[in-house]
């Protein structure tokens, strides 16, 4: 990571987050490998000399100090500041947080949002490098969620923060993120920017875990570094250009493959006007979204599997249930990965 | 006995689960009924008698009495000395278990409960007669002084306010632990984690964050503690002496001894009144400091 830089954590519940922050924060020691934040190794530095805020999933704000208090606090606890310095730093915070007026409450007298807000106030107060969030916007609703997301990344950017924000919602890793950590099972699996994750997943997990993605299985008849052709079912062969394949391995012909397609990244076209190598389907439901249609198109000769494909709504006769077509995939955009290797990163 | 419990703090623990919303006032009624029925004919009836037994001759006498005859205050406030010292002892030693076992892991934490346990099942009369066995004349601690040598002949431990303060903050010592316990293991791991993010030490997180947030349970255990002592009648009366009496032994001796009644009762009112007036302030106390009633 770079100073400066939002990094989102994001990862299935129990795909170790949490774990990574606590052991970031200093509560929890590495069982092995090191930990160090601008060349200081801090492995096995006492959390209180760590010097990181830290945003807890519940806040953990002092249920028996004000809300000033609680921002004081950490300015207290490293008593290097004079107490006027310390009121007037407090002032600063709660009215950076919009919360000045609630000053002399208690934490459980202030809403969810506003509690967060004062969360945010406390870790920053001391003014730390590093800014840890764990899910701190999970115990919100969707709408306050996407204000405060906003409101974190703006006030981020102000103070030049680095955060590393702990978060199962993808959207929000997304929005916010300069790059993604991808997490499952205690491992890393993919670091990135969003786009590349979106656009490059390198397993499967990632490719599943992003966005929507379309899987069938099939088997390499020929992977080279010049192209790669899949065999789908006896009819259905798919040549597809090297490029798609360009990020993973060569396969030996017969191996057992995951076809991974972006609902966007395909078209449908009546059945016969797809060219060689579309995959003849049958449209199980067709459903309208506004800004665009989602199909769901089961393939003609492997009743199996089904394809989702979303196309911009905008001047296109819709096709009907039970419609004949052809599937015509942006071959480029498509991605194979082994199957059976799961976690392999 | 029953007094104390029934004016705790009103909850030792953070979440408060209100069951009113989901039963009717007639089904709650007839849940506390049978309760209310028992406590009425065990306790307020008897209590309203012995309020009326001290007014008897519809005079003042034996309230007179107490108040102008040193001795009988002298005993009353030996009583609210020692409940006091009984109350801070325990404070002191049973604080430091408590806070181990909210930390300590499963199993560990449940061997230390079942040691703090395990005395509490115990009959009071049998913890008390071996604090007898333990302190008499030629009891083990006495054969060891004398055998090792650090003294020269016996010393006088037994029926002594000591020994009666020693064996009741024995015998009080789990009601302050477990409120206490119950209270830090309620509190959730990540205050002391954030403290100790935002800058303090060990000490620091302790002192700031812990030892606030554990008060409601200090409070709870200390009128516990307090309560209970002020009637403690077994203990002293076994490892006390004459010199050491406290109020209980001396209605105790008013009713099966002295056979005076009326006299006994207006002791006991009294005995109930200073109960009650340490209740209340208590509950004073505990409801003035703001921040802590947020917790509740």
């Amino acid at each position: 990571m770079t100073a400066g830089e939002f990094v989102s954590l994001l990862g299935p519940s129990g795909s170790g987050k949490t774990t990574a922050l606590t052991m970031i924060a200093g509560f929890e020691t590495p069982s092995a490998g090191r930990i160090t934040i601008g060349g200081q190794d801090v492995t096995f530095l006492a959390p209180n000399h760590r010097n990181i805020g830290m945003v807890f999933q519940k806040y953990a704000l002092f249920p028996h100090l004000t809300i000033r208090q609680n921002i004081a606090f950490p300015l207290r606890m490293r008593g290097r500041m004079q107490k006027t310095a310390i009121a007037r730093r407090v002032e600063e915070m709660l009215e950076l947080v919009q919360l000045s007026e609630y000053a002399e409450r208690y934490p459980n007298q202030l809403s969810g949002g506003q509690q967060q807000r004062v969360a945010v106030a406390r870790a920053l107060a001391f003014e730390p490098p590093v800014l840890l969030m764990d899910e701190p916007l999970g115990a919100l609703d969707k709408k306050l969620r996407e204000a405060m997301q906003f409101e974190i990344k703006r006030l981020q950017e102000r103070l030049g923060a680095t955060v590393v924000y702990v978060t199962h919602d993808q959207d929000e890793a997304l929005t916010m993120s300069d790059r993604i950590a991808i997490m499952s099972d205690g491992r890393l699996m993919q670091f990135g920017t969003p786009t590349e994750l979106y656009r490059q997943p390198r397993t499967e997990f990632v490719a599943d875990f992003i966005g929507r993605m379309n899987f069938i299985d099939g088997d390499c008849l020929d992977c080279t570094a010049e192209q790669t052709v899949v065999r789908l079912s006896e009819r259905t062969v798919l040549n597809l250009p090297s490029a798609a394949n360009e990020r993973t391995r060569r396969y030996n012909a017969g191996t057992a493959l995951r076809l991974a397609i972006r609902p966007e990244r395909m078209r449908l076209t009546k059945r016969g006007d797809g060219g060689a190598d579309a995959l003849p389907g049958i449209v199980d439901a067709a459903v309208f979204i506004g800004s665009t249609y989602i199909y769901l198109v089961r393939l003609a000769d492997r009743p199996d599997a089904s394809l989702q494909v979303q196309i911009a709504a905008d001047g296109v006769t819709p096709f009907q249930k039970n419609d004949d077509v052809d599937i015509v995939l942006d071959g480029a955009a498509a991605h194979v990965f082994p199957v059976m290797e799961r976690c392999a990163a | 006995m029953t007094r104390s419990l029934t004016l705790l703090p009103r909850s030792l623990s953070f979440r408060r689960p209100s069951s009113a919303r989901f039963y009717s006032l007639t089904t709650s009624l007839a849940l506390v009924t049978p309760l209310l029925a028992a406590l009425m004919a065990g306790f307020l009836y008897p209590v309203a008698r012995l309020v009326a037994l001290s007014f008897s001759g519809g005079t003042l006498s034996h309230y007179r009495r107490i108040f102008t005859e040193p001795l009988h205050l002298e005993v009353l406030f030996s009583t609210i000395e020692v409940a006091f010292i009984v109350t801070v002892a325990s404070l002191l030693l049973g604080f430091p278990v408590a806070y181990l076992m909210a930390q300590l892991g499963k199993g560990l934490a449940m061997a230390v409960t079942a040691c703090v346990f395990i005395p509490l099942w115990t009959s009071v009369l049998i913890r008390s007669y071996a604090w007898v066995v333990l302190l008499q004349r030629n009891g083990i601690i006495n054969t060891l002084l004398v055998d090792t040598g650090p003294t020269e002949g016996p010393l006088k431990l037994i029926y002594t306010q000591g020994a009666v303060i020693l064996a009741m903050t024995h015998v009080l010592m789990p009601f302050m632990i477990l409120p206490i316990y119950s209270t830090l293991r309620a509190l959730p791991p990540d205050y002391v984690r954030a403290a100790r993010n935002l800058g303090a030490g060990p000490v620091r997180a302790f002192v700031a964050v812990t030892l606030p947030l554990s008060l409601p349970g200090v409070f709870a255990g200390s009128v516990m503690c307090f309560v209970l002592a002020l009637g403690f009648y077994i203990t002293p009366a076994l490892v006390g002496g004459p010199n050491s009496m406290l109020m209980a032994t001396l209605i105790g001796q008013q009713t099966t001894v002295l056979l005076d009644w009326p006299f006994a009762a207006a002791l006991s009112t009294v005995l109930l009144a200073v109960t009650l007036l340490f209740v209340l302030m208590f509950r004073r106390t505990l409801s003035l400091s703001k921040g802590l009633n947020s917790v509740y």
